[in-house]
């Protein structure tokens, strides 16, 4: 079928100004992911995916430009024992990484990889992208596999004693990036990986992921204070037997961010937590997209996402938990919440389930409301002054996303950031 | 010290006078009870005088000290000593106890120009009044108030108390939902704490709160006033008789 005429048009504009990297074992790869994106055509505003957020800045064939946020304080996770791989605008920055050699794991940058032969990799790039391309068509992932200039493949085959850290700085106002990650998990291993900073003006990332049996996977992901930047993320992720993927993002600020997660539950009794806390104010426009699949006996997913929105801010989830037919004993829960610190902000949700299996217990809430008089006041009859004590109840909202950070200390690193920017506010 | 002068009060959404010139004085040293049938607005009185909104009050007024409670913030009445130990006390889940009540302290510290209280001594001043109420460690770390006992609330509420020190202390029906040994240890509580400069409120249903505390000064509140002072006797003939007589008596 020929795309709508607009939509045509748009894509051709994108793709003119894209070059794909030329050798090497992926191009197979990257030549099937650009003809997903011809045959779908990259999003428009009619498309009922993208109902809630506006997709034209994030195909649009330039990107509009961001300016670098100043501030004065140390990384995220600057305190932690973690091998750091560094991205300036989008591009490997070797000098600022550290050695890529630890136990347990392998890391090569996907640059590098491109004239040999690495099985593992050639079975996961854009394969996990193309399966998640139905029932909904993710046309901005495709593009990422056929054009990301840079990216790491990370193979867990042990226990790695430390995080590994993928940081990204944003330095140019004009930075328009594709970066493309894939993790394999081999079975019974475990690692923690980390993400933070701000990548571009524009960023558009998507990590594959595949969690082998009994594996383990955690991800941890905080999206700086830029104001500007706009993010279109995806994540894939394959599950196996008994293995566990938890992954928490945390965003503040951003005009735009859409985040889309698509796991599949492909293995008995397997567990995905998917967690989100994000923080907006104005025209902060933030989106969790996520689709989980189980398709296999007694798997457990879990989703928690939660937004604190002020000053017109929007906040948008989109949440889908599908249940195939031999998908017995699966245990769903989805949760998204927003608290509006307003009465200009808005928070859109669809959450949606769909079961094919008859033994399951699955469950969805959304909710949206604002602080609590009645704890507010209680907070302030101690002398806790108005704002702290606003401060202390936005917390409290946000603390059910965090606390699905396994890692506590992770976890009290994230809540230490949270209240020094809520503080940073007054 | 606590000095209220013909308060009248409404609902801010609604025509309704809830409080219709309340007049009362507790000086410093002296325990004030309040007693008085339910819905004669002695909760409201606590929440007027301690900040809380959805009150208008259309005439009167209330100082403590030489300040103006009405035109202060709650915080700021707070920082100025007044403390109120609510009827039902909130449940804040995600927010710690122990986080709240070093926030609460050092921000009634900051508020006043004084240095803020160092870890280690709250953690050493919390421990300590904590186990003389009663309220094992486990306790404090929870998330105020969520999943505490009826009695274990009040009892938090008293630890708030001493850890704040305010100069003038209201407890809104601290005794009920308490049994026996809970008012004992509340009451104690609440003992430990009189001093010369210190005044309390004791708003209560029952005489039983008034055996433990011995107030100085007993108050009956009706239909928005207080219709009748007097001596703790009062107290007990409000046990033995109701309040049906004073009320006929007042007309
Ligand atoms: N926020 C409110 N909305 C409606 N009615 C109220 C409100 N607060 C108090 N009242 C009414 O005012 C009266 C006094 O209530 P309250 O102060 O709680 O009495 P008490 O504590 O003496 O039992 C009652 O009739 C009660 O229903
Ligand atoms: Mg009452």
């Amino acid at each position: 079928m020929a795309l709508p005429n607009l939509k045509q048009t748009a894509t051709e504009a994108r793709l003119s100004t894209l070059s794909m990297p030329s050798v090497g074992c992926l191009t197979e790869a990257r030549q099937a992911a650009l003809s997903r994106v011809q045959t779908l055509g990259l999003p428009g505003r009619r498309d009922e995916y993208w109902k809630y957020t506006r997709p034209d800045t994030l195909v649009q064939a330039e990107a509009p430009g961001a300016v670098v946020f100043q501030h004065d304080e140390a990384p995220m996770f600057d305190g932690f024992d973690r091998l750091k791989i560094v991205f300036v605008d989008g591009v490997f920055d070797p000098e600022a990484s550290d050695d890529l050699k630890l136990e347990g794991v392998q890391i090569d940058r996907l640059a590098d990889i491109a004239d040999q032969d690495i099985h593992w990799i050639k079975d996961l790039y854009g394969v996990l992208e193309a399966r998640g391309q139905s029932p909904v068509a993710r046309p901005l992932a495709a593009l990422n596999t056929a054009f990301a200039h840079d990216g790491v493949a990370i193979r867990v085959t042990g226990k790695p004693s430390k995080p590994i850290n993928l940081i990204y700085v944003h330095k140019s106002e004009k930075s328009d990036v594709m970066l493309h990650h894939v993790i394999r998990v081999e079975t019974g291993a475990e690692a923690t990986i980390l993400e933070n900073g701000p990548a571009a003006s524009r960023l558009n990332k998507c990590i594959e992921i595949d969690v082998a049996d009994n594996a383990a996977l955690h991800l941890i992901c905080a999206q700086g204070r830029d104001h500007e930047r706009r993010a279109a993320s995806h994540m894939f992720a394959r599950l196996g037997k008994e293995s566990v993927f938890k992954s928490f993002t945390l965003t503040v600020n951003g005009v735009l961010t859409r985040n889309e997660s698509v796991v599949e539950l492909l293995g008995d009794d397997a567990v995905v937590h998917l967690a989100g806390a994000c923080v907006g104010d104005g025209d902060f426009h933030h989106d969790d997209t996520v689709f989980i699949t189980h398709d296999a006996v007694n798997c457990e997913s879990r989703q928690v996402f939660k937004k604190v929105l002020r000053n017109g801010a929007t906040g948008v989830f989109q949440g889908k938990i599908l249940v195939k037919d031999k998908a017995q004993k699966t245990d769903g829960y989805q949760i998204s919440q927003a608290l509006m610190l307003d009465d200009d902000s808005q928070f859109l949700a669809k959450p949606e389930l769909e079961i094919y299996a008859d033994d399951v217990a699955c469950s969805h809430g959304s909710t949206s409301g604002a602080i609590d008089d009645e704890a507010l006041f209680y907070l302030r009859s101690r002398g806790v002054p108005h704002n702290e004590a606003t401060d202390l109840l936005t917390l409290a909202f946000l603390a059910e996303a965090v606390e699905e950070i396994a890692d506590q200390d992770i976890a009290a690193s994230i809540v230490d950031r949270l209240e020094n920017w809520l503080i940073r506010r007054h | 010290m606590l000095n209220i002068k013909n308060l009248h009060v409404q609902l801010e959404d609604e025509d309704k006078q809830i409080l219709k010139g309340v007049d009362l004085t507790v000086e410093a040293g002296k325990v004030h009870a309040i007693m008085g049938p339910n819905g004669s607005g002695k909760s409201t009185l606590s929440y007027v005088l301690s900040g809380k909104g959805g009150y208008e009050v259309t005439a009167g007024s209330a100082t403590l000290g030489d300040v103006d409670l009405l035109e202060m913030e709650a915080e700021e009445r707070a920082a100025a000593g007044l403390f109120l130990a609510f009827q039902y006390p909130v449940e804040i889940p995600g927010v710690g106890n122990m986080t709240f009540l070093r926030t609460a302290v050092n921000s009634q510290r900051k508020a006043r120009g004084e240095p803020e209280m160092s870890a280690s001594e709250f953690l050493k001043e919390v421990r300590s009044t904590a186990k003389s109420l009663k309220i094992d460690a486990e306790m404090l770390k929870r998330p105020v108030n969520v999943g505490f006992s009826g009695g274990e609330k009040k009892r938090n509420e008293i630890l708030q108390m001493a850890m704040l020190k305010p100069k003038m202390c209201i407890l809104d029906e601290t005794d009920s939902g308490l049994d026996v040994d809970a008012m004992k240890l509340v009451a104690e509580g609440v003992n430990a704490l009189r001093n010369e400069g210190r005044g309390f409120l004791v708003i209560t249903h029952y005489q039983r709160l008034l055996d433990h505390i011995k107030p100085d000064v007993v108050h009956i509140m009706a239909n928005g006033r207080i219709i009748k002072t007097g001596g703790p006797e009062l107290a007990l003939e409000v046990e033995n008789n109701g309040y049906a007589d004073i009320l006929a008596e007042v007309g």
